[in-house]
């Protein structure tokens, strides 16, 4: 199996088009996914009796073959970057729930207790005390469910999108596969560096835990 | 929406429906071969690289950024990739498959190996246990749990996977999903995504049950 280096060459104007669209789709289904996941995840966290509910639901949700997800969204939203995004959220919602509820959970009872004393208002500890101490573990989430998506927008080459994974399609229905080890290898690619710019953010955003470690 | 969820339930109860090689009996039974083959392949590979990291720590390295490969890894095209390499076969599914499931068992049997405290690891020691005793009386049984939630995961990855054998004209559940799409018929395919969720759920459950029963014999962690 040889790659033909000159159909890379020619065209390279649509690889940049594709990858560029993968990466929208991808990015795209993650900022929804923590707009939902958020306000779920404090509702999960302090309402114990929805807390199972939530979970369990999220988890048969991620049971349900991506490509089905995909199809079956076409009698609402049809042929279009629509499904892929909503498809897409739909599984990152999953992983970005389960670490939100996970990350509230590990901030200790003690510091929220604290909070308390000093006249913090709930809403007010939430954003300031929970969510920036419970941020390591949201990330890990975050960094999951971006590189999950970015691989899982191929599968929508199946309903005419699919970013990077029309090359999938191509290749397979020609029966040359320079356009599929470029489509697996520039996906490989986007994961990479997505998640090496969200490790660097999560360094940024939480300096505290590298105070702790250096002391 | 209420006409689609009836005609998907005429199609689920239909006997015409479960009866024949193209029939659900058949499909599921093909679904089931391919995702617990894989499964047991990806956990004979895994399991032992899991413990071995875990056990001597080295290679962590490995095991953290394995995770993060298979995640990223599109499954689509690794299919078609090994089909263009390898022509009609099985070959394909079962390699995407199987590539899938080995890094979330190989991380989590490792996450498993490295939560056993070390001071429990040392007094096994000092009572003059083995490496090898070691590793399977004391670290294996305290990492089981861990390790039982990577292979929970690993199956359900690889059930939902599974249907991308239909893809390259095999079998499946699958079939409905691609079949029902080429045909534009919305309630095949709403019904093999439905079948082939509820054969995740199933398997998660009966997992989740096997897994209760192996700690039945041990008195609470915290005792």
């Amino acid at each position: 199996m040889t790659v033909d280096w000159s159909w890379i060459r020619d065209h390279t104007d649509d690889l940049t088009t594709l990858t560029l669209s993968h990466l929208q789709a991808a990015l795209t289904a993650v900022a929804l996914g923590l707009l939902i996941s958020l306000p779920l995840a404090v509702v999960a966290h302090r309402v114990r009796p929805l807390r199972g509910l939530l979970l369990g639901l999220s988890n048969v949700l991620f049971t349900i073959p991506s490509i089905a997800v995909f199809v079956l969204l076409l009698p609402v939203s049809g042929l279009t970057r629509t499904t892929t995004v909503i498809g897409l959220t739909i599984y990152t919602l999953v992983v970005l729930l389960r670490n939100t509820v996970e990350g509230l959970d590990s901030v200790p009872a003690k510091t929220k207790e604290a909070a308390k004393a000093m006249g913090t208002r709930p809403l007010r500890t939430l954003l300031t005390v929970e969510l920036p101490l419970a941020l390591p573990v949201i990330m890990a989430g975050v960094r999951i469910a971006t590189v999950m998506s970015i691989s899982l927008v191929s599968v929508a080459t199946y309903i005419g999108d699919g970013g990077l994974g029309q090359l999938f399609t191509d290749g397979f229905q020609r029966n040359f596969p320079t356009p599929v080890i470029v489509g697996v290898v520039l996906t490989l690619l986007l994961a990479l560096v997505a998640d090496a710019l969200l490790v660097t953010l999560q360094y940024v955003l939480t300096p505290w835990t590298r105070r702790r470690r250096s002391a | 929406m209420y006409e689609l969820f009836k005609d998907l339930g005429a199609w689920l109860v239909s006997g015409d429906q479960w009866t024949g090689p193209d029939g659900i009996g058949h499909r599921l039974v093909e679904h089931l071969q391919y995702s617990l083959l894989a499964t047991l392949v990806a956990a004979a590979i895994a399991l032992p690289v899991g413990l071995l990291i875990g056990h001597t720590g080295r290679g962590a390295f490995i095991a953290i950024n394995l995770s993060s490969f298979g995640r990223a890894l599109p499954t689509v095209g690794l299919v078609v990739l090994v089909f263009l390499a390898s022509g009609l076969s099985m070959w394909p599914v079962y390699i995407a498959l199987v590539a899938l499931a080995v890094p979330s068992i190989v991380t989590n049997t490792y996450a498993g190996m490295t939560a056993v405290d070390p001071e429990v690891r040392d007094a096994a020691r000092g009572q003059g246990m083995r490496a090898h005793q070691v590793l399977f009386q004391v670290e294996l049984p305290l990492a089981l749990p861990l390790i039982m939630t990577g292979l929970r995961l690993a199956l359900i990855q690889v059930v939902a996977t599974a249907t991308i054998a239909a893809y390259v004209s095999f079998g499946g559940l699958g079939r409905y999903v691609f079949d029902g799409l080429a045909q534009r018929d919305l309630v095949q395919v709403l019904g093999g995504a439905v079948l082939v969720a509820a054969v995740a759920v199933v398997l998660d459950l009966a997992l989740a049950a096997l897994q209760r029963a192996l700690f039945r014999h041990r008195p609470s962690a915290q005792a």
